[in-house]
């Protein structure tokens, strides 16, 4: 088998590619619309009907982004964090000491949270541009170390925050409400939580998963990665966890209420290049998979069938997002090739 | 050929990665003059400057970056593998912005211990694909270094693991005291660049584009005590006539310490040695990787650096390896000239190392 797929099915003449004009960290979707972030200070709307607009949001490196239907929320060296949708975008918040922001995270009700070294912040309430001056009242906590990564729990209540020998859950809207702390040695840098809740897992400094089911603290381990994992997603129904960091895509059983433990992966789509990016369709139980070499799959979970989604290029893919319906399939390269495919 | 080193740092070509330099010294040494000085010259380079307690220090910079000096262990069966973890973050973030900078230099606190900084170039390979380690300069403070090498082991760490020193302020001793820190630094670290200044005033290339890490570079592991006299008040000096002082003095070095010779040379330090190991005759492989190997788990955590070249039983390539703790790094570098001596030479700076077992060791890896 070689990296160019030439027998597979493929879809690449469905794409629309995208002049991006720089390294592409992110891409996400706004209804129809593809909204690119680059590396530095702008952001890229790919309209359906072709046009493409930029849009500056911050003054200098884009750190991190996260969106849901209605918003992208980016991270800044400049110490902001900025809300965007598609015609405006404002600053939700700007570090008083214009402190990198390393992580932002969005839960349910479109609450914000970020963080910026060991500081953890809130923003409890809904956080469109238009919505200016509902600003509630910010909350913050101190992580022990500088903090990894951030997480909303599905119901929104709870924040899952990784550190130095664990992950805290904090409850910001509960005052007195003791963080339940959930232990593991070593530095973790990533944190995702089930679709049910039920757990959470955070990516490591070594090549390494660790999880926790939340409700006893069980342990378990997920390794065998040749590289640091710094992608990770939940299939549609939170039934398969898709993990990057091997030549192949990894999966991790979660059906079961013991989750992965004494469970062997899934191991899909091989290749000689190292999957960089994961992203699970909304509604399918595939997966789209970035590798190293900048090759594109689809892949379907049941049965490892592949579809060439695009060819290797000059670089590392380093996004990957899918339109809510499923339908349109978006990337982004290092090189900062970019572009939508239509796969209705 | 069994070659069970890691080459993490070798996948893309060194030029295309940005040069990292780690400032490190007691406090008051003189590490932030130094690097004013580097930022201020009209090099026309950009660098992008990460040092500790952001704000605190008056540095004039575009792009200076706060670190919180986090160490932290990893999970890997390795008791002294610690990787700073804000400069995992840091590296990454700054990449973005690439194209905007020529090179970035580290600053760290008085206390730090440079291994964990080294160490993250070697064991994150997100780091490790787009930077390069170039040196480990340490400013050392003429009047008070001695008096800290007795009380604080992190400024002897930060001389033994040099692989550039400043012996700074040398206009606050005598001759007499400046040649006693010089024979002190010595005798932890004989195979740094030693230069001695006052107001950390010294030429920028004999601090940044060193590749001190470039396995390519290995090449310079002989001692360096007589290099230092022309440095001396002096930083005009070129290249070339370094290089060629450098030759006649592996030259003196060889006759002055004839009585050494075969094996162990060993500068007296209460408990941070140099040992360098030197053979004529081939090694076999399959001995030698066992046994630094081997070596290493077992001393690493009193290994501060290690460097070697090394001639291999029926291969016609030189194969140059480094280490930090436990961490060993290797590869074939080129194949070794006609008129070249094929010996094999590796240094290890550390911490109450075993001398005569090491010794032994190496002499059982021959062919």
């Amino acid at each position: 088998m070689t990296d160019t797929r030439s027998d597979t099915v493929s879809v690449v003449d469905r794409t629309r590619s995208v002049p991006a004009g720089g390294a592409i960290v992110g891409a996400h979707f706004l209804g129809r619309t593809v909204v690119f972030a680059l590396a530095e200070e702008a952001l890229l709307f790919a309209e359906p009907s072709g046009e493409v607009r930029r849009m500056a949001v911050h003054d200098g490196a884009i750190l991190a982004t996260v969106a849901d239907d209605a918003r992208v929320v980016s991270a800044g060296d400049d110490g902001k964090v900025v809300v965007t949708d598609i015609g405006a975008s404002r600053v939700l918040a700007t570090d008083p000491k214009h402190r990198w922001i390393d992580h932002v995270a969005l839960g349910p009700d479109g609450a914000v949270a970020w963080s910026a070294g060991k500081t953890a912040f809130v923003h409890p309430l809904p956080s469109l541009p238009r919505e200016r001056g509902r600003e509630g009242r910010g909350r913050q906590f101190e992580a022990p170390s500088t903090v990894g990564g951030l997480a909303f729990l599905p119901k929104g209540f709870r924040l899952a925050i990784a550190h130095y020998n664990g992950a805290t859950l904090w409850f910001p809207n509960a005052a007195g409400a003791e963080p339940a702390k959930l232990e593991w040695k070593g530095s973790h840098l990533g944190v995702t939580v089930s679709p049910d809740g039920r757990f959470l897992v955070t990516t490591m400094q070594e090549p390494m998963l660790h999880g926790w089911r939340i409700a006893d603290g069980q342990h378990m381990r997920m390794s065998g990665y040749s590289a640091r994992v710094k992608s990770l997603g939940w299939t549609a129904g939170g039934n398969w966890l898709a993990t990057s960091g091997a030549t192949q895509l990894i999966l991790w059983p979660f059906q079961s209420k013991d989750g992965p433990m004494g469970k062997q992966p899934r191991l899909l789509a091989p290749s000689e290049h190292r999957v960089d990016v994961v992203a699970c369709h909304p509604k399918q139980d595939i997966v789209a998979i970035g590798y190293g070499d900048g090759l594109v799959l689809l892949v379907r979970v049941e049965d490892g069938a592949e579809i060439l989604a695009k060819k290797p290029g000059d670089a590392p893919v380093t996004a990957l997002a899918w339109s809510a319906d499923g339908t349109l399939l978006a990337f982004g390269t290092e090189s900062g090739e970019a572009g939508v495919i239509d796969l209705a | 050929m069994s070659e069970p080193m890691s080459k993490p740092m070798s996948d893309a070509p060194q030029s295309d990665k940005i040069p990292v330099t780690v400032l490190t010294g007691y406090l008051g040494a003189g590490k932030t003059t130094l690097l004013n000085r580097i930022l201020s010259e009209p090099h026309g380079k950009k660098y992008a400057v990460i040092v500790n307690e952001f704000g605190e220090i008056g540095i004039d910079n575009d792009l200076v970056v706060g670190a919180d000096e986090e160490v932290f262990e990893m999970n890997n069966g390795c008791i002294c593998c610690t990787v700073r973890g804000d400069l995992v973050r840091i590296l990454d973030g700054l990449m973005r912005r690439k194209g905007k900078f020529d090179a970035i230099i580290v600053e760290t606190t008085g206390l730090a211990d440079p291994a964990p900084v080294a160490q993250t170039f070697f064991v994150d390979e997100n780091v490790g694909r787009r930077t390069r380690l170039d040196a480990v300069v340490t400013v050392a403070d003429a009047r008070w270094l001695n008096d800290r090498l007795k009380d604080a082991p992190e400024a002897k760490n930060q001389i033994a693991f040099a692989d550039v020193i400043l012996i700074n302020k040398t206009d606050l001793v005598s001759a007499e005291e400046l040649s006693a820190v010089e024979a002190r630094i010595r005798g932890i670290n004989p195979y740094a660049r030693l230069h001695k200044t006052e107001r950390a005033q010294i030429a920028l290339h004999e601090v940044l584009g060193r590749n001190a890490f470039d396995l390519d570079r290995i090449l310079d592991i002989e001692p360096e005590f007589l290099q230092s006299e022309d440095h001396d008040q002096h930083h005009d000096h070129d290249h070339g006539h370094a290089h060629d002082h450098h030759h006649d003095h592996g030259q003196n070095h060889e006759h002055e310490h004839a009585h050494h010779h075969g094996g162990l040379k060993h500068y007296h330090d209460e408990d941070m040695q140099s040992i360098s190991l030197r053979s004529d005759q081939p090694l076999d492989p399959d001995k030698f990787f066992p046994w630094v190997q081997d070596l290493v788990q077992k001393e690493g955590p009193n290994i501060l650096r290690c460097k070697g070249i090394l001639a291999f039983k029926g291969d016609d390539q030189r194969f140059v390896f480094q280490g930090v703790h436990m961490i060993l790094d290797g590869d074939h570098q080129r194949p070794w000239k006609n008129d070249e001596k094929r010996e094999s030479r590796i240094i290890f700076i550390g911490r109450n190392l075993p001398g005569k077992k090491i010794t032994e060791g190496f002499e059982s890896c021959m062919a």
